[in-house]
């Protein structure tokens, strides 16, 4: 088994998701299950071949610092936003 | 044939020679809805009125004699993780229930610089994470030839809904199959086109490296015509390609003969329902009797290892894409209960844990464990590596073949419920999900039955050789009768009336 019950408990912590036992203990049989099942790729042999990311041959995309698009209105960044004030998201306090 | 049961090309036709007129395509098609939509359930979202209003203002512009478009007053609809301006766009999840975007995605824009009418949007695996349209929050669609059996997934609102007649064509979107099996299961065309040739700009992310837009349709024309629509660069894309566009109707010969044809020979054998399999054969048979230059061609790793490197290089771009879901700017936030208090870091959690169903959560937790320190190099940069292989492989054929083929799925469409285990479902996808690991045009036809369930051919093309993919298309169905087969829905007593959907019966 690849991944501890200790294991999931840090992994959900790194996900931000808050999970409850049953979920923690049926994702976890779930994931070692499928982790076996990726691993059958490590039997391909890969020596000296660079990895792919992404498919073309992309470069950085610039553009003049000048007019372009309209921004989105203020009201319309904020329309989806359960909490704000004065300009801001608002989240709960952290200090 | 009904109004409803046409294709895009044939109602333009009519709406040319005045033999019907805008105002009465689009009633025609909600009409449909609400006939049939209360058993499919393809819609998590109608906008009547809306549509109704634009099919006026075609017909009033058409009457003027303005020069309009082949899309002009044509009824569509959209998966719902492409977002609409004013429009709810759901992902079929509960993360997004209520959640209206302040802007349209760009090939939206473009369907309406068109003149085509939205209907509405359309049901999907949440988060387009799934092959059968089950994971959707709100409810399961129907497959319109059994309402018995999943319409595929998982753009399957977007399949039912062309398929029964509810939307003339509609758009999905494929990452692994999400398009193409849907359109299979369900007896209709659906391509996905080459990576960077359709805008992603408002489409919500699931895997960057291989989500594309694409069209599915009632047949290969329009297919075309909706590419010519939404294709081509947009500034507001970083990964969409700067080149031209060709008219893809013009790729509509009918011809096929020298045609260079590869049969993937790892996709006939013994994983491949041999019912499926006798079909397919009768449909290769068909290609060479036309004149294509048949062979077989082998793709050993593309076809052994596409599954397990899609289900590490997807997650993990998935896992990164969904951090934005964290209850602060829009979508879903949880709320503590009277008199308690969340901090920051609890209320992160608890959105997410609330807002996502099992199946992205699953998704989430796999993406970020393959991209932690430790595994990094062994699941994620192994699969990237191995990502290399499966294009050059790829590659090589196409030094012997224009387009290769296979079956879309190797099964029938299953029955709702069936595929409980994750690792059951992931199969149905292992035709479709080589083409998204290198980045190629594919298009999914039908090509005969089995016990009265559709079954789907995939041709798959080099990078931005779609027009390889439409010459043999067209040239397969135009000597087949499949595609104007139209399912005989047979009703039930809609029991189930889902929370999130906005239907009255």
């Amino acid at each position: 088994m690849v991944l501890s019950r200790k294991d999931m408990e840090e992994l959900a912590v790194l996900a931000q998701i808050a999970l409850d036992e049953e979920e923690l203990a049926d994702l976890q049989s779930q994931l070692n299950n499928l982790l076996r099942y990726v691993e059958t790729i490590n039997e391909i042999d890969t020596e000296n071949v660079e990895p792919t990311f992404y498919l073309l041959p992309l470069q950085n995309v610039w553009r003049q610092d000048e007019d372009g698009r309209q921004p989105l209105a203020a009201e319309e960044v904020f329309q989806n936003a359960l909490e704000q004030e004065r300009g801001f998201f608002k989240v709960p306090r952290i200090l | 044939m009904e109004i409803f049961d046409l294709t895009a090309h044939e109602l333009s036709d009519l709406l040319e020679k005045k033999e019907v007129t805008d105002i009465e395509i689009t009633s025609a098609v909600l009409k449909r809805i609400h006939q049939i939509d209360g058993d499919i359930r393809a819609y998590v979202t109608i906008t009547e009125e809306n549509a109704l209003h634009a099919a006026k203002n075609v017909h009033e512009r058409r009457n003027k004699g303005d020069a309009l478009p082949p899309l002009a007053g044509i009824p569509m609809a959209l998966k719902d993780n492409i977002c609409t301006r004013g429009v709810r766009t759901t992902c079929s999840s509960r993360m997004l229930e209520n959640f209206i975007p302040p802007y349209s995605a760009t090939v939206v824009d473009r369907l309406l610089e068109n003149s085509a009418v939205l209907l509405g949007k359309l049901n999907m695996d949440e988060f387009a994470m799934g092959s059968s349209t089950e994971s959707s929050y709100f409810f399961p669609t129907r497959n319109p030839w059994d309402i018995d059996r999943v319409p595929g997934g998982s753009s399957g609102g977007s399949a039912a809904a062309v398929a029964a007649g509810e939307a003339v064509f509609a758009l999905g979107s494929d990452t692994g199959g999400s398009i193409r099996q849907p359109a299979a299961f369900c007896g209709i065309v659906g391509m996905k086109p080459t990576y960077g040739l359709v805008s992603r700009s408002g489409v919500v992310a699931f895997a960057s490296s291989m989500d594309q837009v694409g069209p599915l349709t009632k047949d290969v024309r329009d297919c075309a015509l909706v590419m010519n629509a939404i294709a081509g660069y947009d500034p507001l894309d970083s990964t969409s390609v700067k080149r031209n566009v060709p008219d893809y109707t013009t790729f509509l010969t009918g011809e096929v003969k020298g045609k260079r044809i590869g049969v993937v020979r790892e996709m006939i054998d013994d994983g491949l329902n041999p019912r499926v399999a006798e079909v397919f054969k009768k449909a290769v048979n068909k290609l060479e009797g036309l004149g294509a230059v048949v062979d077989e061609c082998s793709l050993p790793v593309a076809a052994a290892s596409s599954v397990p490197v899609y289900h590490i290089i997807a997650p993990a771009e998935a896992s990164s894409n969904l951090a934005r879901f964290d209850g602060v700017r829009f979508g879903y936030r949880a709320v503590p209960e009277k008199g308690e208090k969340y901090t920051l870091e609890e209320m992160y959690m608890k959105t997410r844990g609330k807002g996502f169903g099992p199946e992205v959560k699953r998704r989430i937790m796999m993406g970020t464990y393959v991209l932690s320190s430790g595994s990094y190099e062994k699941y994620y940069i192994k699969a990237a590596k191995v990502r290399t292989l499966i294009k050059k492989e790829f590659e090589q054929a196409y030094e012997r073949f224009d387009v290769l083929i296979t079956p879309t799925t190797p099964d029938l469409p299953f029955l709702l419920g069936e595929k409980v285990n994750p690792l059951d479902s992931y199969d149905s996808d292992k035709y479709t999900v080589p083409v998204n690991i290198a980045g190629l045009p594919a298009i999914s036809i039908p090509c005969g039955f089995v016990d009265g369930l559709p079954v789907g051919m995939q041709i798959i093309a080099p990078a931005f050789r779609e027009d390889s993919l439409f010459q043999v298309a067209y040239a397969f169905e135009q000597n087949t009768p499949y595609h104007r087969e139209r399912p005989p829905i047979k009703r039930r007593a809609s029991e189930e009336k889902a929370k999130g959907s906005d239907i009255d019966d």
